[in-house]
């Protein structure tokens, strides 16, 4: 059940912007707030409508963190807010990745272009607690050079990227993500994988996972829909028999895999 | 050191081929190296030969006026470069380029060619290798051709 707090904005000021694209922005927010990784709050430059954006920072971290790509009216306004001028905020909300019980597995975490923003608050938490997890692995595919998000982190956790295209003086790989799969390393009877990309993307990078040993039981996924509350209320982002806002946006693959399969939804 | 035929078998595309096979295809393999920036082959040249990638990475590229080069895709270890050996008119399509230094095996095509029409069993088990490859390759260009994260939602 939505709490009453749960309908109401909060002003926040953006102390910080970046631009990690040329359509993507990286928002820092005073005050910080409690979050689990993969969670989204409803994001609003006022007047522009509201949106749910995942959230992209540390879950340690003093500021709260979202990465935007500007594709509609209320994406552009975020986008374009300058330092010192304030959004609006609802949240945190949805179901987080299974961070905690999954300690002990190997991790293998699949992103696809803006994806790789509602994994990183996860994928900074297994590095961070390192000694908690068997092996990581970060596989990450973009649309080109030009669009890799957080290209200096990629570096740190030893992310293996692809892109699909790329010119003659890109010395990376150029491909598909489902073949990083297919070459990377990891206890297949003791893995865990967390997905978020286009849903085509993850729809071929399952079955590439179960080729490997990891079944869409031992699967994450976080989808997107047009969520328009946040809350479980309005059911525009209604998959199935879920409400993506309220029971989503992660979930086991193998809990939503039929519905993901009918065109209609 | 190892011979052409255990270092070919250590390809995943050419798992569980009889032993045998393995020789009749090593008898036509030796080993090559390129430096970064080398090509392995040209767009229409003749192709005579295939490589499969032992270490290093090799990208497909295509070139043609007023464009920059385009990356198609990249390849590397345990990966094979070169399809067009297989079919008339046999010639290559793509430049190969080594991006980074590169060892490889690189097959003989006319000696492969004629091993496999004089035994057919191994010519079956050769294409059959290489239509899988070609499927998965199929697939990977159909996805980059959707233009996935491209697309907003």
């Amino acid at each position: 059940m939505a709490a009453p707090a749960d309908f109401v904005p909060a002003p926040f000021r953006v102390v910080d912007r970046r631009q990690d694209t040329a359509d993507t922005w990286t928002l820092e927010l005073e005050p910080r707030i409690a979050f689990e990784p993969g969670q989204f709050t409803m994001l609003s430059a006022g007047g522009a409508g509201e949106v749910p954006i995942s959230i992209s920072g540390d879950t340690t971290g003093d500021r709260l963190v979202h990465t935007v790509r500007a594709v509609g009216l209320a994406t552009s306004a975020i986008c374009a807010t300058e330092p010192g001028r304030m959004l609006s905020v609802r949240g945190p909300f949805g179901i987080p990745w299974p961070t905690d019980a999954i300690e002990g597995a190997d991790v293998v975490i699949v992103a696809g272009g803006i994806g790789l923003a509602p994994l990183r608050p996860a994928i900074l938490h297994v590095v961070a607690n390192a000694e908690r997890y068997g092996r990581s692995l970060v596989l990450y595919g973009a649309r080109s050079p030009e669009q890799l998000l957080y290209p200096e982190q990629l570096a740190e956790w030893g992310a293996e990227v692809i892109v699909d295209t790329a010119d003659a003086d890109w010395t990376g790989r150029v491909g598909v993500v489902t073949k990083l799969i297919d070459q990377a390393t990891f206890d297949a009877d003791n893995a865990v994988a967390m997905l978020c990309g286009p849903e085509i993307m993850m729809r071929f990078a399952v079955p590439a996972l179960a080729a490997r040993g990891v079944s869409p039981e031992r699967t994450y996924v976080s989808l997107e829909r047009n969520m328009q509350c946040g809350i479980g209320q309005c059911g525009h982002c209604q998959l199935g028999p879920t409400l993506i806002c309220r029971d989503g946006p992660v979930y086991r693959y193998s809990d939503v895999e039929r519905w993901l399969g009918v065109a209609e939804l | 050191m190892q011979t052409i035929a255990e270092l070919t078998a250590e390809s995943h595309d050419f798992a569980g081929l009889d032993a045998r096979y393995l020789e009749l295809i090593s008898g036509c393999g030796s080993t090559a190296h390129f430096r970064a920036g080398e090509r392995l082959f040209r767009t229409g040249d003749a192709a005579e030969r295939f490589y499969l990638v032992r270490h290093g990475r090799v990208a497909l590229e295509l070139y043609a006026a007023s464009h920059q080069p385009l990356t198609i895709q990249t390849l590397q270890d345990g990966e094979i470069a070169g399809f067009s050996w297989l079919f008339e008119p046999y010639q290559w399509m793509f430049d190969a380029r080594a991006v980074a230094d590169t060892s490889a095996i690189a097959f003989d095509a006319v000696c492969l060619r004629g091993k496999c029409d004089a035994d057919h069993e191994l010519g079956y088990q050769l294409m059959r290798r290489f239509a899988g490859i070609a499927l998965g390759r199929l697939q990977a260009t159909r996805l980059q051709l959707l233009d996935v994260y491209g697309r907003a939602g």
